[in-house]
Order: C-alpha cells, then sequence, then structure tokens
C-alpha cells in the first residue's frame, strides 16, 4: 500500500483549482495529481503513490549519495570479482 | 528504471552486505516497520545476505493486516445493499471479515469496484447520482493525504452520493506501544520511508529519546535497506541512539507540509484499533465533523461487531515481530493467499504473503 514508483513529469497543468501532470513511468505514461508538489516542473521525478506525487525526488541529493555507494561498491568488486546477484 | 535500478545494484549490496559483516560484534534485532520494505527483504534474500547475527523482524506496516475485522464486515454489509457501490484498493477485497471476504460479496451480486486512486472513486460517483458510492478508504500517512483530499474535493463540488469508509493508521504511536511492551525485542528500527516523505521525521525524535533506540528513515530497494541496516548497526555498535534518515531523496526533515495540510483539514487524530494488536492511544485518523455528510460510518446504520480472529491464527504475533511466519502450523498448509485465516497472508504488504512467495520452497524441503 505504501508503495511509491519514481517518474518523470512529462506536462503539468492547473484544472479547476487542481494541478494535474503527465507523468513517465518507464514505458508507461499515466495522469497524476501534483496537487501536493507545487515546486515540481516538467522533467522533475516525483515519487507518486495512488495516483498523487508525494516529493519531488531530491536529484543532487540523491546523486550525493549513490555516488557514496558506487565507490564502495567498485571496492567490493575488485576484492571478489566473481560474484552473484543478490537475488 | 531511473532511482531504480541503481539502488538495485548487486555490487553495493554485496559490498553493504560486506560492511555490516565486518561492523557487527552482536546479535541485533532489527525491524523493519513497512511491509513493502519486507517484501523487498525477502523478494531478494537480503535476510540470507547478511551475517546471521542479524536479525530482522518484520513490522505492522501493512494497512490491510490491520484494518480491523468490524470494520472489514461493515464494508460487506455495506457493499451487499442495494444500490450501493464500493470502491476498494483492491488488496482488501480477499481479507477475512468474520465469515466472508469482499470477493464472496462481489460474487453474490455485491456492486465492488477496485480503484487504483481515491479519484477514480469521485469519478464513480459522478457517474452514478442515483446511487450510493462509498470509498473504503484505508491506509498510513502515505494514502492519507489522497483520500483526504477525495473527501476535500467531493465536499467542495457538493457531491451528494460519495462518502467514505475511513480506516486510517499512525506509525508513531504503533511503534511506541511495540517499544513499551514487555515482550519488546527490537533494539533498531528501520521508519517507513513514504511514511516519513508525508510526515516528516519529527515524530520519531521522540521515540529515540524516550526509548533510547536508534532508528533509520529508509526507502525500499535493496541497497536503501542495506544502507538503512549499516547505519542502525553502526549507532548500535557505539552504543548511541540518534534519528538518521538514509532516503534523503525523497524525506526531508518537515515532510510534505501541502499533504500535511489537506491531512489536517479533512482528519483529526482518534484513537484507533488494529486487527491483532488492538487498541492503540492516539493511533488513527477519522473524518472531522465538518465532513460528517460524508462519512459513511455516520450515514448508514452500520452495527459495531466484536469477532475473534480464527484461534490458529498467530497474525497477531507476526504483526508485532513476535513470531515469524514460518513458525505457524498452518502457513502454506491452511493458510495461502487463496484461502487466508489471516490479513498478513493477503496483502501485497504482508509477512505471511512475503514467505509464502519467496520462501515457501525453502520451508517445504526444510520439512518445517
Amino acid at each position: 500500500m505504501c508503495l511509491a514508483i519514481p517518474g518523470q513529469i512529462l506536462s503539468a497543468e492547473e484544472n479547476h483549482g487542481f494541478r494535474l501532470g503527465r507523468v513517465q513511468f518507464g514505458g508507461v505514461v499515466r495522469s497524476v495529481r501534483l496537487d501536493f508538489v507545487p515546486e515540481a516542473g516538467v522533467g522533475d521525478y516525483v515519487m507518486v503513490h495512488v495516483g498523487f506525487a508525494i516529493s519531488r525526488v531530491d536529484d543532487r541529493e540523491a546523486r550525493r549519495t549513490y555516488q557514496l555507494l558506487q565507490e564502495m561498491g567498485a571496492l567490493d568488486s575488485e576484492i571478489s570479482p566473481e560474484g552473484g546477484d543478490p537475488a | 528504471m531511473k532511482f531504480l535500478d541503481e539502488y538495485r545494484d548487486a555490487r553495493i549490496a554485496r559490498a553493504l552486505a560486506a560492511e555490516i559483516a565486518a561492523k557487527a560484534t552482536r546479535h541485533w534485532v532489527l525491524m523493519e516497520i513497512c511491509g513493502g520494505q519486507t517484501h523487498t527483504i525477502m523478494r531478494y534474500g537480503l535476510d540470507e545476505l547478511l551475517p546471521s547475527n542479524i536479525e530482522l523482524v518484520h513490522g505492522p506496516g501493512c494497512p490491510v493486516c490491520v484494518t480491523p475485522i468490524e470494520t472489514i464486515d461493515k464494508a460487506i454489509a455495506l457493499a451487499l445493499r442495494p444500490d450501493m457501490i464500493l470502491v476498494s484498493y483492491g488488496d482488501m477485497l480477499r481479507v477475512p471479515g468474520s465469515n466472508s471476504d469482499l470477493f464472496h460479496a462481489k460474487a453474490r451480486g455485491a456492486d465492488v469496484r477496485i480503484a487504483y486512486s481515491p479519484t477514480e472513486a469521485l469519478k464513480i460517483a459522478r457517474a452514478n447520482p442515483s446511487r450510493q458510492v462509498v470509498f473504503f478508504a484505508i491506509g498510513f500517512e502515505t494514502t492519507a493525504p489522497a483520500n483526504a483530499m477525495a473527501a476535500f474535493q467531493a465536499k467542495r463540488e457538493g457531491l451528494a452520493n460519495f462518502s467514505m469508509l475511513a480506516s486510517h493508521v499512525l506509525v508513531p504511536p504503533a511503534m511506541r506501544a511495540l517499544l513499551a511492551s514487555s515482550a519488546n525485542r527490537v533494539q533498531g528500527f528501520i521508519a517507513p520511508g513514504h511514511v516519513c516523505t508525508v510526515m516528516g521525521c519529527r515524530d520519531y525524535e521522540g521515540l529515540v529519546r524516550d526509548f533510547r533506540v536508534p532508528i533509520v528513515v529508509g526507502g525500499f530497494e535493496p541497497v536503501d535497506l542495506l544502507e538503512a541496516i549499516l547505519m542502525l548497526v553502526k549507532a548500535l555498535e557505539k552504543h548511541e541512539a540518534y534519528l538518521e534518515n538514509q532516503y534523503v531523496r525523497s524525506v526531508s526533515y518537515q515532510g510534505n507540509l501541502q499533504a500535511q495540510e489537506i491531512l489536517r483539514e479533512v482528519f483529526e487524530v482518534a484513537d484507533q484499533k488494529w486487527r491483532g494488536i488492538g487498541a492503540i492511544p492516539a493511533s488513527g485518523l477519522r473524518l472531522r465533523r465538518e465532513y460528517a455528510a460524508y462519512d459513511a460510518d455516520k450515514l448508514f446504520d452500520l452495527e459495531l461487531m466484536t469477532v475473534d480472529e480464527p484461534a490458529e491464527c498467530i497474525s497477531a504475533r507476526v504483526l508485532q515481530g513476535l513470531q515469524k511466519p514460518t513458525d505457524c502450523a498452518a502457513f502454506g498448509v491452511r493458510c495461502t493467499p487463496e484461502t487466508p485465516l489471516g490479513a498478513p497472508m493477503v496483502s501485497s504488504e504482508g509477512a505471511c504473503a512475503a514467505y509464502y512467495h519467496y520462501r515457501r520452497r525453502t520451508v517445504a524441503t526444510s520439512g518445517a
């Protein structure tokens, strides 16, 4: 129930006082309510839950933390090159 | 997909697991609150990737699982009324009430419709002005603002045939109840990232302070969860308790203020019963008096009954992290997703369903 999926805003418009957008998830485009993310615009990524965007994904924060994780992963592959999928 | 694939990177996951193994010198019991996180753990086998001294127990964060059995009975009774359309999130249809479920009500001719979003329930109400439309509004803080928006819009439009059967639960009071219990074994929590996306982090500071327990707000992908576990292990090994945010790409300290505003406009905090756990003070949301015209509980004469769970079902203990689904004698035998005894076997977020889907073979071959 609490799952939210990241998607990219393709367009946004005001409609009778509510904010609506078209959001792309991989190959699928859906209509999403943007009322709760007034700061998000076209090109931004938002987390979408039951048809409502609940946050704008902070791209800078995501890149910064992911950089650290990647360095850790790169270090690991030097130690154990064979490995397997954790799945 | 961006912001998903990179957090499923096997190399990073292995590196994090190795770091956790290097840091953890003792046995630590950690709980992930959210059922979505439980499913990631089981689906990717994160529990098997971790060293054996890190024990994950699964929390009550499955709204479908904790919706009171009486409320399911009310929904079924409403659905069976003539001229009624009951709109529900799909997960609720197979959840057992005291002697039936919504799926069977639908088979008996009730007009039960599945919606992905509460706005679809509004559309159904507009398209069927001569019929009553009740939206079965369940959920944690993540879902409550969207449900609130449906009531807000219905009131603004003057939509006379729309109402909500609301059953909303809040995470921090449930964590407080777990921590205050004498049976509690949990030493660190992964707080639910999307609940905190909406509500922010403030409420969890009180729990850290009052119970000296480290809490990390965590995301939902394998790398997110392993990083959150590493952060908890580091805090525990240092004998420190603080609140940290792993899921920074979505969660801010103050949360989503617009979502909180609509939530406050429509709902107020109330005592709430949790299926399997019991009543927890101030752990739910009910519609405010100004929204009484949209409150199905007030509009329709719904009898309040008290009913018991099947004696064989241990879901109450599973939801509190005291037992694992595989400890249950009925697991996978008399209780399956097709014929569930308890709600955690039904929901896509229930711990029993997660074990059934991802761990059944292991259980069968080990002879448990």
